[in-house]
């Protein structure tokens, strides 16, 4: 069981994440502030109490390996990674920068600690499983991890690697859907609905948790309860806000996709997290 | 030059082989094992091939997923799609990141045959040599197949290899020669003019140099196996040489080997070039040979650009 402690202890960091999100974003003037807040909570999980990874070794052959296939996001795994020591916090400003290895989507070439290169939505399940697939032959036991969109999740592509990942029975596999019911054009019901995406994913032979994405508890015991699950792999399928964390993003979700904080809204922004981390 | 093979079974007897000697080799295919010939790899080791269905897309990117653990990943499929299909994945999953995949690709060109133009990829080396990071390789015979795979399994970082269906004559025969990556073979010395071609071209481009000597013009021949990176010295020495150009290939006009040799001689040493190859239009189904003649990819079509291009030095 989790302590209490350890429990405020990721609430703050993934507090302090959202901050550097918000900072980073205004600093390059422009980004993707909607959807790395939404998968804020799930990310400090993965990053400060679930994966085995070193920050002085980032290329330690057992180390689990994550993959976040909406290379938007870009902005949230920078800040994880920059909070867990892979670079200095103050290097999160040069995102987008010319010369910067904080690329606009993930670059893995560039960045220490990143697995694999995306921003082309739907592609990263397939290079999950194809490192999986590689666990198994080399008889490993690190765990990959991929994060998805519910948006990206009507690219073709998620669906032919959930087929392989179905058919290959790669328990060593645990994707999120990090499923803020929000794209770039609306809500993804309205320009075409993902639903009923619990019953997609098991009909593509996977076992499917439901977790609530802000909620550090839920996240845990969804990760634990994919972990012990053999012969699938499992989806977790996080309900989560769009911007969460940040009213005035969370109230429009839309605008604030791929949108930079003006310097007031920063400012505001800001001010409400701190005011969350003093609760 | 009498004997033929094809070099998508030069591909499957190779592959099978360094199975053998290195672990680290996997193969994945999409449902064209038997066809690209990497079933006989999967029937060797079949742990460490994945036959991924008819999902190209899904294929590359795996593959890079395996690649990045450190597997030297083989995938292959018809040109068409593993080119086409899987472009983007190719861009963003295996030319961005140079993992070390190699797309190995049979089917390729004209010569395809009865499928008809679905399945002929004649604009493949086009859209792969565009990306960065890319190596672009046509051998031009089965000798030469099975060293260019050798040679991939030593080579770090991303590959198209393309390869055909049917048995082609032997350039190679009981010659052994040192291949290396980018470095083009002078087949034949000329001086009057050059022929720079790839994959089955070269063999047809021999044929027409011996035609072209019996009428007292002394052509050059070089393969130019690799189209990326592009053998540039060779390229302009030989132009600077013989002071007229033509490129053969099995493959659309526009992009590929012509268009590659064009562009550095334009910029290098200007030269009277003719384009031997699939004129701007899709194929059809029938007789390899008789699609070669169709569609303009015979030693008569090389003999007549060959003698045009002289016509047009100053
Ligand atoms: C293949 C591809 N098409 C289009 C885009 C442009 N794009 C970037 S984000 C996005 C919407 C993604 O929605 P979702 O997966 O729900 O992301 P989130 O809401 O979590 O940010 C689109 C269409 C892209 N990056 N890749």
């Amino acid at each position: 069981m989790i302590s209490g402690d350890k429990i405020k202890e990721i609430e703050s960091l993934a507090l302090r994440i959202r901050k550097h999100i918000i900072e980073m974003i205004c600093a390059a003037g422009s980004g993707h502030p909607g959807g790395s807040l939404s998968a804020a909570d799930i990310i400090t999980v993965l990053y400060f109490y679930k994966m085995k990874h070193n920050p002085k070794e980032p290329n330690w052959p057992d180390r689990d390996r994550f993959v976040m296939s909406k290379g938007h996001a870009a902005p949230v795994l920078y800040s994880a990674l920059a909070e867990a020591g892979y670079f200095p916090i103050s290097y999160l400003k040069t995102l987008r920068s010319v010369g910067s290895s904080l690329q606009g989507h993930i670059d893995m070439l560039s960045l220490p600690g990143i697995e694999m290169s995306t921003g082309s939505l739907g592609q990263g399940l397939s290079a999950a499983n194809g490192m999986a697939l590689a666990g198994k032959l080399d008889k490993k036991n690190y765990r990959v991890y991929c994060m998805i969109g519910d948006g990206e999740s009507q690219e073709g592509q998620i669906w032919e690697a959930a087929m392989t990942s179905g058919h290959r029975k790669l328990d060593n596999l645990t994707a999120i859907l990090d499923n803020n019911k929000y794209q770039i054009d609306g809500k993804v019901e309205d320009i075409k609905g993902i639903e009923p995406i619990e019953d997609k994913f098991k009909a593509f032979r996977w076992n499917v948790i439901k977790c609530s994405g802000h909620d550090i508890k839920s996240i845990i015991s969804a990760f634990e309860e994919a972990e012990k699950t053999k012969n699938k792999p499992t989806m977790i399928i996080a309900d989560t806000i769009k911007g969460k964390g940040v009213s005035f993003m969370e109230a429009n979700p839309k605008d604030f996709h791929g949108r930079a904080p003006t310097k007031e809204e920063k400012q505001t922004a800001i001010e409400a997290l701190c005011k969350l981390e003093n609760l | 030059m009498k004997n033929k093979a094809a070099t998508r079974d030069a591909y499957g007897k190779t592959l099978a082989e360094l199975g053998k000697i290195n672990n680290n080799i996997v193969v994945l295919d999409a449902d064209l094992a038997a066809s690209t010939k990497t079933g006989i790899f999967a029937k060797e080791f079949p742990e460490r091939f994945f036959d991924m269905g008819v999902a190209e897309q899904d294929m590359i990117s795996t593959a890079a997923g395996l690649a990045a653990c450190g597997k030297i990943a083989f995938a292959s499929t018809f040109a068409v799609f593993g080119s086409g299909r899987a472009w983007e994945q190719v861009r963003m999953s295996l030319a961005y990141t140079r993992l070390n995949v190699k797309v190995v690709v049979t089917h390729a060109g004209i010569t395809t045959g009865e499928d008809g133009a679905s399945h002929q990829a004649n604009e493949d080396i086009a859209i792969m040599r565009v990306l960065p990071n890319m190596t672009v390789i046509v051998p031009a015979d089965y000798i030469e197949a099975c060293k260019v795979i050798k040679a991939a399994v030593d080579f770090h970082g991303p590959m198209y290899i393309r390869l055909s269906r049917i048995a082609t004559p032997i350039v190679y025969e009981n010659k052994d020669y040192n291949y290396k990556i980018g470095q083009g073979i002078v087949l034949k010395e000329g001086k009057d003019a050059v022929v720079f071609a790839c994959g089955i071209m070269v063999a047809i481009a021999l044929e027409a140099a011996e035609a072209l000597k019996s009428e007292g013009i002394s052509t050059k021949v070089v393969n130019i196996h690799t189209i990326k990176p592009l053998d540039k010295e060779l390229i302009i020495s030989s132009a600077k040489e013989t002071g007229a150009v033509v490129c053969a290939e099995e493959h659309s006009i526009i992009g590929g080997l012509g268009g590659a040799v064009a562009e550095v001689l334009s910029e290098n040493h200007a030269t009277p070039i003719e384009r031997v190859g699939i004129n701007d239009v899709f194929g059809e189904s029938g007789k390899p040979d008789e699609l070669l003649e169709k569609y303009g990819l015979t030693a008569g079509h090389i003999i007549s650009s060959v003698k045009h291009v002289i016509s047009r030095k100053k």
